[in-house]
């Protein structure tokens, strides 16, 4: 025996269960629960025009999105997820809020644009415009101007008179996205205005366009949690999950011995992986993700007794644990990269086509297998290497195979 | 101790007598899905699922009384000790909902905590097309990477098999009249990749025995089979074991809509394993058979 390099393994492995158990109540608390495990809701809204005969444009909808999200973000709510999907939906994730149906209840009315003059009064709102005629132009210095066009000539040259020389804002909602000063009376039904940033001038001409035609939102699909009822949830996955997972690990300790220990070793770096995964992609952990864990944790250790087969198999044969090693590692990897290759081609397709929360768990079932590939079949066996190299396991004991078993070669 | 399977099985013997046994189970599935149906849950058929925990054990009588009181339609209620599943066939307003969990807090307490599930019906419609397509793209996939990966007899009968694990578990969620949700379909999914796998594994045997077998006979190609499934016996058992373990203990721990899908998954498991054994691995030397005829013809013809 190598005793060198014997304790070269040891080291490693105790550095490595160190730094995965040093770090990891920071990686856990890190990680961000969906709202079916810390309560909240999902919405899928489907937009409609408030008024006949208008149609969703893909601007509209996604001013409409950003409208949601600065109310969201009003009510005090972290991290609200707000994405459009296809043409006329939007889909609403908040998790961890407390006022679930005030917020719910704001969220549903249509956004709101108005004009207001420096005492705050509204002197014009969105429906006062010609829908889809705010545009973004460049002036001779190629700065952003706005301009903008409104319905009633008349209405907008008694307004611009009475304000001529004082600011005048623009709120979506209660959020004021600017305050031009006015610089006199506007008889033509049209106006400039200047000096933002292509950015923000973008912005307001959105915003313009959007309150001329507001969208009006209806819920087609709601998955509220109350916030006891998601820990409950989760609590009680973790435990299944946390008594499954001693459970495999005791089963591949005492089926494969030494081969078996590092396995162990492989599925705990493997699990604090996909958490460091999972914090690094700041991905939501839900539900069905932790269910998709579970049996990513399956698929993992199926590598491992796939691999550890194999080599038993070997050394059966007459083979010395060194080279039934290196046979066994080498049958076994096709058969592993098949049938997980397959596996995640099932994966990508459900990703692919995600419904809802489906989406979450086809995400983890993915990811669990690629951490899965790198720690089962790559760092699994170079730790395996290390030890048979150290001359440590030099029996076939060590490996759940009897002297009476191996055949001669 | 040490144990090891030990397996003198001819599994080729009986494999007509599995066959049969499996096209009258599925023959079964057919005629209850068609009778029957499935008992679509609010994902593929609209309305308001609540699920409610109020810390204390539910009567069904009480929690009847509240929905009634709240002026709607009783809806079925699925008793569950602590916790209830009241399924509506209408979407319920914000309000309704707020007004049944008011009822269920005066009756038990503030401890009384809420989940609802609401689904329109064209956005249901939507899902249960969609559920389908993805079971029916995913399965084209992987038949594409085995038949470039081994060859078209090996995708066809490790198709066979899988589409067999996925209509025995919908047929059994069909008799037993179990709700299908979306979970559902991800638990349909995770069944797919690993009825797949189980399959890979014994197949990727198959071909590697193949190339050192000299074959002549049918008798030849049993013995491969026979040889590449007791090979690989162990690693299936172990592997459907540990999984098993998994499903299992969410299915005891978890909540309404994880415990439908642990048992999905159990149920595909178990069944997995019995397909790859002895509906694939059989199904493809019936159809390698065919070719051993073909060629020998052509060297009879030949000569």
């Amino acid at each position: 025996m190598d005793k060198k390099k014997f304790v070269t393994f040891l080291v490693t492995i105790i550095l490595i269960l160190a730094v995965v158990a040093g770090t990891t109540p920071y990686i856990i608390k890190h990680v961000r629960l969906g709202l079916d495990l810390k309560g909240g809701f999902e919405i899928l809204y489907e937009a409609k025009p408030l008024e006949a005969g208008q149609s969703v444009t893909p601007a509209s909808l996604k001013e409409t999105a950003r409208s949601l999200e600065d109310r969201v973000n009003a009510a005090g709510v972290s991290e609200p997820e707000i994405t459009t999907e296809g043409t006329n939906r939007i889909r609403v994730r908040i998790a961890g809020v407390a006022n679930q149906a005030e917020v719910r209840k704001t969220l549903k009315e249509p956004a709101r644009l108005t004009f207001r003059n420096s005492a705050g009064n509204i002197v014009m709102d969105g429906s006062d415009f010609v829908p889809n005629a705010a545009k973004v132009v460049f002036d001779q210095y190629n700065q952003p101007i706005i301009t903008i066009e409104v319905k009633d000539k008349a209405k907008f040259a008694k307004v611009t008179k009475e304000l001529t020389g004082q600011p005048m804002s623009i709120n979506l909602d209660e959020k004021q996205l600017g305050a031009p000063v006015v610089q006199g009376e506007m008889t033509q039904g049209k106006a400039q205005i200047t000096g933002y940033s292509l950015e923000a001038a973008k912005n307001i001409r959105d915003t313009i366009n959007l309150g001329a035609l507001p969208l009006q939102l209806a819920e087609k699909y709601t998955n509220a949690v109350d916030a006891t009822l998601g820990k409950q949830s989760m609590n009680n996955t973790l435990l299944a999950g946390g008594i499954a997972f001693v459970l495999i690990l005791l089963f591949m300790a005492f089926f494969y011995r030494i081969p078996g220990l590092v396995a162990c070793v492989s599925l705990i770096i493997f699990t604090w992986l996909l958490l460091v995964v999972y914090m690094l992609l700041n991905a939501t952990l839900t539900l069905p993700g932790i269910a998709a864990f579970i049996l990513g944790i399956g698929m993992a250790v199926d590598a491992n007794i796939i691999t550890y087969e194999r080599i038993k198999e070997e050394i059966r044969s007459g083979k010395t644990i060194m080279s039934g090693f290196r046979a066994g590692s080498k049958n076994s990897f096709r058969t592993v990269m098949d049938s997980n290759l397959t596996t995640i081609i099932a994966a990508a397709v459900l990703f692919a086509l995600g419904i809802g929360t489906i989406k979450g768990f086809a995400l983890t079932l993915i990811f669990s297998i690629l951490v899965s590939l790198f720690t089962n079949l790559l760092l699994s066996r170079l730790l395996l290497q290390m030890l048979i190299k150290s001359g440590a396991v030099n029996k076939p004991v060590y490996f759940g195979v009897r002297e009476d078993e191996i055949h001669a070669l | 101790m040490h144990f090891k399977y030990n397996i003198h099985f001819d599994f080729m013997k009986h494999s007509k007598k599995f066959m049969l046994f499996s096209i009258i189970v599925t023959l079964l599935g057919v005629v209850f899905l068609s009778t029957e149906g499935l008992n679509r849950g609010v994902d593929f058929k609209a309305g308001t699922t609540l699920d409610i925990n109020a810390g204390k054990t539910i009567e069904q009588a009480k929690a009847k009384e509240i929905i009634t009181a709240a002026g709607l339609p009783t809806g079925i209620i699925t008793p569950g000790g602590e916790r209830v599943s009241i399924r509506f066939d209408k979407v319920l307003s914000q309000d309704e909902v707020t007004k049944i969990k008011q009822g269920f807090v005066t009756t038990y307490g503030s401890k009384v905590s809420l989940e609802e599930n609401t689904v329109d019906t064209s956005l249901a419609q939507e899902l249960a097309t969609k559920a389908i397509y993805v079971v029916l793209i995913a399965s084209v996939f992987i038949m594409i990477y085995v038949a470039i990966r081994f060859e078209w007899r090996y995708a066809i009968a490790a198709i066979v098999a899988l589409l067999h694990d996925v209509f025995f578990v919908i047929s059994i969620f069909s008799i037993f009249h179990l709700e299908v949700n979306l979970t559902f379909v991800a638990a349909i999914l995770t069944i797919v990749g690993y009825s797949i796998n189980d399959t890979i594994v014994i197949f990727d045997r198959i071909r590697e025995n193949m190339r050192f077998a000299k074959i002549k006979t049918y008798d030849d190609l049993k013995h491969v089979v026979n040889v590449s499934v007791s090979q690989t016996f162990t690693r299936s058992i172990n592997t459907v074991l540990t999984v098993l373990v998994g499903a299992t203990l969410l299915f005891i721990q978890g909540g309404q809509s994880i415990h439908l899908f642990s048992l999905a998954m159990m149920i595909g498991l178990l069944c997995g394993a019995y397909s790859s054994i002895l509906i694939a691995s059989p199904l493809w030397a019936m159809m390698k058979k065919n070719s051993l005829n073909k060629g020998r013809k052509a060297a009879v013809a030949k000569s």
